[in-house]
């Protein structure tokens, strides 16, 4: 790795296991800042554990080895979690302590197109829109490392493409470290600059994607990784 | 052309398939009552009494006609009679109701959001909880004599544990996603409370206000039958030694109106309160 890089993410021997199942075996990596790095692996394989591990959540499991993140971490929840009982732009500034918190959080709801949904109740919005009102709150703390937590998975198809775009203009400029958690090896492709398959809680596969954006157009390059992150998931597909 | 004949095939055939959808469904669920149809039962109950009553199947010893009794209550309430019992029962019944539902809702939230505290409370109220407040009649009155201090005590123990156990449950069912989410945002403990737990609790404890509203006349009843002068359940009580029904009649209609405009008022500022949950409605 680059010497003058430094890493945002350390990650050092970190093994998890919960009630005396081992989640995550001894995992050492390192994130360079900026770098947006897809966590792949079929389901149990640990990639939500290692997600919530960095995000400080599950006091409850015993954890070995240590691990560094930035002072300034935002989590993106599969599920918006948005309060019910705030409106849409009390959510986003929920625990904010700058003195522009207000301003800043309409500015940003504009950013995701929800300009005209400032003061109603999250319960009026659609799904797609409260996960852009979930990733507004995301982004309006500045983070130097977003995790997310298949943030999309829950979409359809259309609004998923969507917000897949909207995640990449948002963080065009600023360039946090993102940690993406999921199960769509496509997604992973479109967005990532870096692609890691976990097996039984360990990195299986660590593949660089050097392919530039926009993907769209350079199919052809990224069909031989993606049969191959296929495979490793357990997914054949000689036969579609 | 095509577009045309193609459409007319399609709009004639999904008429005929909403046709025989119709004839073919079942109705799993009754469909909504309109507004007022409630009332059909208690009015159908109304009738009968009344009509029992004037055809002399019912006399007057057994149970006073309704009309009577509605005669009787405007009465006392002209000459005066009828005042000042309602407002001596009124406030025992709401000097019990706000000591208890604040004590409850203070008791809950040290119970629900500190590890101390529902170790030293929530085991008491259990036990009370398990202990009828009649029970505690005796007792009560050896402490506090037979005055109206035993009255509103009695009433504010009973309204306590509903409020403080529905409080307290909806305190400790906080959506563990809401809890994360505060950590991930670095909310202060203080801030959690406000902006989380507090607001996340309010539906449980409007179901508490709820209960306690009515519970809080049902305790009242008993306890005007113990030596009192004034009070809704005092007049009833007299009524019976004298054989007037139609008084007994008129004290159960105060308790059942009190009882449902007391809900009514809760059920108001809940809908207030709770907004945003009708954000979707209908």
């Amino acid at each position: 790795m680059n010497a003058h890089v430094t890493n945002a993410v350390v990650l050092r021997d970190l093994s998890r296991s919960f009630a005396g199942k081992t989640v995550l075996d001894r995992i050492s990596l390192d994130i360079p800042a900026g770098q947006f790095v897809a966590l792949l692996g079929e389901s149990g394989s640990g990639k939500t554990t290692l997600l919530r591990a960095l995000a400080g959540l599950d006091d409850d499991a015993q954890t070995k080895g240590h691990f560094n993140t930035p002072d300034s971490v935002s989590v993106l929840f599969q599920d918006s979690r948005l309060l019910p009982w705030k409106t849409v732009i009390d959510n986003l500034t929920l625990g904010l302590r700058r003195p522009d918190a207000a301003p800043s959080a309409k500015a940003m709801l504009h950013e995701v197109g929800l300009a005209d949904k400032t003061d109603v109740w999250p319960s009026t919005l659609s799904g797609g829109q409260k996960q852009r009102a979930s990733l507004a709150r995301s982004l309006l703390r500045s983070p130097d490392l977003l995790l997310a937590d298949e943030p999309f998975g829950a979409l359809d198809a259309l609004t998923r493409l969507k917000m897949q775009a909207l995640l990449m203009r948002l963080v065009e400029h600023k360039r946090p470290t993102i940690i993406l958690v999921t199960h769509d090896v496509d997604e992973a492709l479109l967005l990532a600059d870096r692609i890691l398959v976990l097996k039984d809680g360990q990195i299986a596969e660590d593949h660089a994607v050097s392919v530039p954006h926009p993907r769209r157009d350079h199919q052809i390059e990224i069909t031989s990784l993606r049969t191959r992150l296929l495979k490793s998931l357990g997914v054949e597909t000689d036969s579609i | 052309m095509t577009d045309i004949s193609s459409g007319r095939i399609e709009g004639a055939r999904s008429k005929r398939h909403s046709g025989s959808a119709a004839r073919r469904s079942i109705n799993l669920v009754p469909a909504k009552l309109p507004a007022g149809f409630r009332l059909l039962g208690p009015a159908i109950v109304l009738i009968v009494w009344e009509a029992a009553s004037r055809l002399g199947l019912l006399s007057p010893a057994t149970l006073a006609a309704p009309s009577t009794a509605i005669k009787t209550g405007y009465e006392m309430l002209v000459d005066g009679s009828l005042l000042p019992h309602l407002a001596a029962s009124s406030a025992r019944a709401y000097s019990g109701l706000v000591l208890g539902v604040i004590t409850g809702v203070v008791l809950a939230l040290l119970s629900g959001l500190t590890r101390t505290g529902e170790a030293l409370i929530d085991g008491l109220v259990q036990i009370k909880r398990a202990v009828p407040t009649l029970a505690l009649i005796p007792l009560v009155i050896i402490w506090l004599g037979i005055g109206e201090t035993m009255k509103v005590f009695l009433i504010f123990t009973a309204v306590l544990v509903p409020v403080y156990i529905n409080t307290h449950a909806a305190l400790r069912g906080i959506d563990i996603g809401h809890v994360e989410l505060a950590r991930t945002l670095g909310l202060t403990r203080g801030e959690f409370i406000r902006h989380v737990a507090l607001p996340g609790a309010l539906p449980g404890f409007f179901v508490s206000l709820r209960l306690a509203v009515a519970l809080c006349w049902t305790a009242l009843v008993v306890l005007e039958l113990v030596n009192t002068q004034t009070g809704i359940g005092y007049l009833m009580n007299r009524a019976r030694d004298w054989g007037q029904t139609e008084i007994i009649v008129v004290g159960i209609i105060i308790y059942a109106a009190l009882g449902l405009l007391s809900d009514a008022l809760v059920r108001i500022v809940e809908a207030r309160a709770l907004s945003y949950r009708r954000a979707l409605g209908s």
